[in-house]
């Protein structure tokens, strides 16, 4: 009689179905909380409450409510010191399924071109579980406000990069595609995509859902995946924190006010033509150098 | 349209200063850590600003309407029903055995809280649906509890209490509602129900209806009631929906408030009814229905006066009239804002020490309902029993007492219904009176519980109060300004328990008299309790660098204002309990 084979008891692990999608969030103080110091400048930020990076929450609900659709998961990843698990935990309470936290004092300190290499090491060790199909990040942070993390990561990765998405007007699992609106100066561009691609949110493109009960209990009781530098599969940690990054803060200065004052001028005209013309003249006559480098110009 | 902020920072200063519920030592606190505590209570803040409380006045002008049987609840209630069970947010502190999330009643309390703020008539549907879950819990049959608990637990369908008739309210031995019992064990229910709050309407697929009626056999007064489950809809072996049973809504009442919930007039006609607990043992069962009941109507009473207070304060600084008596506060303005006025600042101050007292109360009575519910703790059960009068008829009469007094800041402006502070008003007005009148609370109190098992429970609470004093007597700032008040109440109601103690047999109408007193000086010797702890909880966080400092400080100037100004009137409420009952009841009838 033929031996058993073992194997062949055990049913086959389903194979995984829908998308799988991580949203790289950031924990920020609360700037509607902080307060300037007034000798030196510096935000005071003992006892700031700290949040979800807003725009962050724009990229979570497009997430959520792509698997709500399509099924599968959504992962929210972040880097920052080790209480930055609040702000997953938070994320996990919205309805994420998984969360990853990268920490490592190597990543301190790190501007946009290290912490994009940091991310891009975990989603890449996130992409050997299961490949992913959408990285989601916000637009921009709200201490950074550069806007470059996103466009880094799809760089590193070599995702099509689909910046400033105001809505997704259509996802195709089987052909592995996606069409995004995306706003631009004085229009909307429609854009079609492969997948797996890079999607930053805009603002005010959805409402974060409120939570219910039984994510928030998830979410207390849920492991929060902490890594290290080396459990992200960062191969240099030279690239990391501020060693990585070539951005150096030189001044940190509140602007001081002009000591001239600004003068309201006043002219007629009937109509919105006639009215800018009498202005430009009244410049011009104010300051002749200013009309001449301005027709140089215009020729 | 009023606004409404729910006030988690105040609650997370309960939870985890005051009450420090991690280390409480009370099974299902450990997993409640500021942060998880902090996410529930924002995410219910969350629907009630943004679903419950743009309901409130558009619900309170529609109102519920009865057409062909059938009650149409106002516009958005249906929606926002199906957000509140999407969220889960019926079945926060209910049996997970039975879909429930198992969390602590004292977490149910907190967001119970801010759920009635935003809009008590609709948080009623699912309130009376808790309590009825509760009975169940307590004294349903396995297959009832089976049968019944998952779908109300997720307000698929929801519950109700049926005790008055329309000649019987307080005294349930005049009961004409029958039972009769069937072959197959079920019994046949007839009579009338009236005041029967959620008893007809359109947000749930079936209503479980609690009904107590005489059954043969029981004899005469409330020893022969029964209570009885009777389904609007019967309920099939396999769970599904049956039969109309015979219970109609014949009527809906034209009420002073909570117009958006239904409160019907009940017809049973032969319904059909299953016995809940055992046979004329039905007051009992409704009691466990009752203390939860009690608890939660006095948490009414303050989370309305709590609407009521954002919204006077948010008048108060806005409104400009007049100019400060030490100079105008706002120069380049044509006046200064209300809250610049000493008399306006007094309500203010009144308003805010009330109801941050009340809540600390009502967050520590639901803690010794945990305490009792998950550790079996009998001294903790005997202290709430004891202070559920309290806390039903303190609360509510002074909850009301606020919601008027934030009414008056905005002058004659909250007397026009479309500003909302009127709904207040009326809305409040109803916790006085349902789940046993506050005069029948000061009953409860001086008659069955200040008594009860020889007085201990009385006198642990005095103990409580001792030993906290003398665990902070060192302390000279707090001595003066929050234990020796606090010491001084203290002796007043132990005084005036001395007087019901020995007059109860002799003298029992001079007894009696005073009952309301003794009620009112319990719970401000209760809200003076909490104010110290607080004032303790707040000077440590402070000395401990935890927390917000102006808040903190806000807090210990706020119980000062409760210590100095409210306090004190346990000296009156002990005067008048001195006098008797002489004057009380000397008149005959004819001479009023």
């Amino acid at each position: 009689m033929d031996e058993p084979i073992i194997e062949a008891l055990e049913p086959p692990k389903p194979a995984p179905t829908g998308l799988n999608i991580v949203v790289c969030i950031k924990q920020v103080p609360d700037s509607a909380q902080i307060r300037v110091h007034p000798v030196t400048n510096t935000i005071m930020r003992q006892g700031v409450p700290t949040i979800i990076n807003p725009y962050d929450l724009f990229a979570l609900e497009e997430a959520l409510r792509l698997r709500d659709e399509y099924g599968g998961q959504v992962t929210v990843l972040s880097m920052g010191p080790p209480m930055a698990e609040d702000a997953l935990r938070r994320a996990l309470g919205l309805g994420a399924d998984k969360a990853v936290l990268i920490t490592d004092r190597r990543f301190a300190g790190s501007d946009t071109l290290a912490t994009s290499f940091a991310l891009t090491a975990a989603l890449t060790t996130l992409a050997e579980e299961r490949p992913i199909d959408i990285v989601f990040t916000g637009k921009q942070t709200i201490d950074g406000d550069t806007a470059q993390v996103g466009p880094g990561i799809a760089r590193r990765m070599g995702l099509n990069q689909l910046t400033y998405v105001s809505a997704i007007d259509s996802l195709d699992l089987a052909a592995q595609g996606i069409v995004v609106r995306r706003r631009s100066e004085g229009g909307v561009q429609v854009l079609r995509s492969k997948l797996p691609c890079l999607i930053t949110m805009l603002e005010d493109t959805n409402t974060i859902r409120r939570g219910t009960v039984q994510d928030l209990l998830r979410a207390a009781r849920a492991d929060v995946t902490v890594w290290s530098a080396e459990q992200a599969g960062v191969e240099d940690p030279m690239k990391c924190g501020l060693r990585g990054s070539p951005t150096v803060v030189k001044r940190v200065f509140a602007p001081s006010p002009r000591a001239e004052k600004a003068e309201m001028v006043t002219v007629e005209g009937k109509t919105p033509a006639q009215i800018g013309d009498a202005l430009i003249d009244l410049l011009f006559a104010r300051d002749p150098k200013l009309e001449a480098v301005v027709t140089a110009a215009a020729r | 349209m009023p606004a409404y902020t729910a006030p988690i920072r105040d609650m997370q200063f309960l939870l985890h200063e005051v009450l420090n519920i991690a280390t409480a030592g009370v099974p299902g606190y450990d997993e409640l850590e500021p942060d998880f505590t902090g996410a529930v209570l924002e995410a219910a803040g969350k629907v009630a600003s943004e679903v419950l409380a743009p309901l409130n006045r558009s619900g309170d002008a529609e109102g519920c309407r009865l057409e062909n049987g059938i009650v149409r609840t106002p516009k958005g209630f249906k929606a926002a029903f199906a957000a509140m069970k999407e969220g889960g947010w019926t079945a926060l502190d209910s049996d997970p055995e039975f879909g429930g999330q198992g969390m602590p009643y004292l977490m149910g309390t907190a967001v119970g809280e801010i759920f009635v703020s935003a809009n008590m008539a609709f948080n009623m549907y699912q309130g009376l649906t808790h309590g009825a879950v509760s009975a169940i819990e307590a004294h349903g049959s396995p297959e009832q509890k089976a049968t019944y608990l998952p779908p109300m637990i997720a307000c698929d369908w929801t519950g109700t209490m049926n005790l008055t008739e329309p000649h019987c309210g307080t005294d349930l031995g005049l009961m004409r509602t029958r039972a009769e019992p069937q072959p197959d064990g079920s019994y046949r229910i007839t009579g009338e129900k009236i005041f029967i709050s959620a008893g007809e309407h359109d947000l749930a697929e079936n209503i479980i209806h609690l009904v107590l009626a005489k059954a043969p056999g029981g004899g005469e007064g409330t020893r022969g009631v029964s209570l009885f489950i009777v389904p609007k809809f019967l309920v099939n072996p396999d769970g599904s929906l049956g039969p109309r049973n015979a219970v109609s809504a014949g009527k809906i009442e034209h009420k002073m408030g909570i117009h958006g919930n239904a409160t019907c007039v009940m017809n049973y006609d032969g319904a059909t009814g299953y016995l809940l607990g055992d046979l004329h043992k039905g007051m009992r069962a409704m009691f466990t229905m009752m203390n939860e009941a009690r608890l939660g109507v006095g948490l009414q009473g303050y989370a309305v006066a709590e609407a009521a207070y954002q919204n006077a304060v948010i008048y108060a600084k806005d409104r400009l009239q007049g100019r400060a008596v030490t100079g105008a506060a706002n120069p380049t303005g044509p006046a200064d804002p209300l809250i610049v006025h000493p008399d306006i600042r007094r309500t203010l101050m009144d308003q805010k020490s009330f109801v941050e007292g009340a809540r600390a109360f009502t967050f520590w009575g639901a803690s010794l309902i945990d305490r009792s519910r998950r550790q079996g703790d009998a001294g903790a059960e005997a202290l709430i029993s004891l202070l559920t009068p309290v806390l039903k008829g303190f609360l509510t009469d002074k909850g009301f007492e606020t919601a008027v007094s934030a009414q008056q800041v905005w002058g004659g402006h909250g007397y026009i219904e479309d500003n909302g502070m009127a709904q207040f008003v009326r809305d409040a007005r109803i916790a006085m009176i349902y789940e046993g009148a506050n005069g029948v609370q000061a009953l409860d109190l001086v008659g069955r519980k200040l008594a009860a098992d020889g007085g201990k429970p009385v006198m642990a609470f005095f103990d409580l109060v001792k030993s906290f004093v003398k665990e902070h007597e060192a302390d000279a700032g707090l001595k003066a300004e929050f234990l020796g008040p606090l010491k001084a109440a203290s002796k007043d109601l132990q005084a005036a328990a001395m007087i019901f103690l020995e007059k109860a047999a002799t003298d029992p109408n001079g007894a009696l008299s005073g009952a309301s007193d003794f009620l009112h000086m319990f719970g401000h010797t209760c809200l003076g309790l909490m104010w110290a702890q607080m004032a303790v909880a707040a000077q440590t966080a402070l000395t401990e660098g935890r927390g917000d400092p102006a808040f903190l400080n806000a807090k210990i100037v706020t119980g000062r204002h409760y210590m100095a100004r409210h306090l004190p009137a346990t000296a009156l409420h002990l005067a008048r309990i001195q006098a008797g009952g002489d004057t009380v009841m000397a008149l005959a009838p004819e001479a009023f």
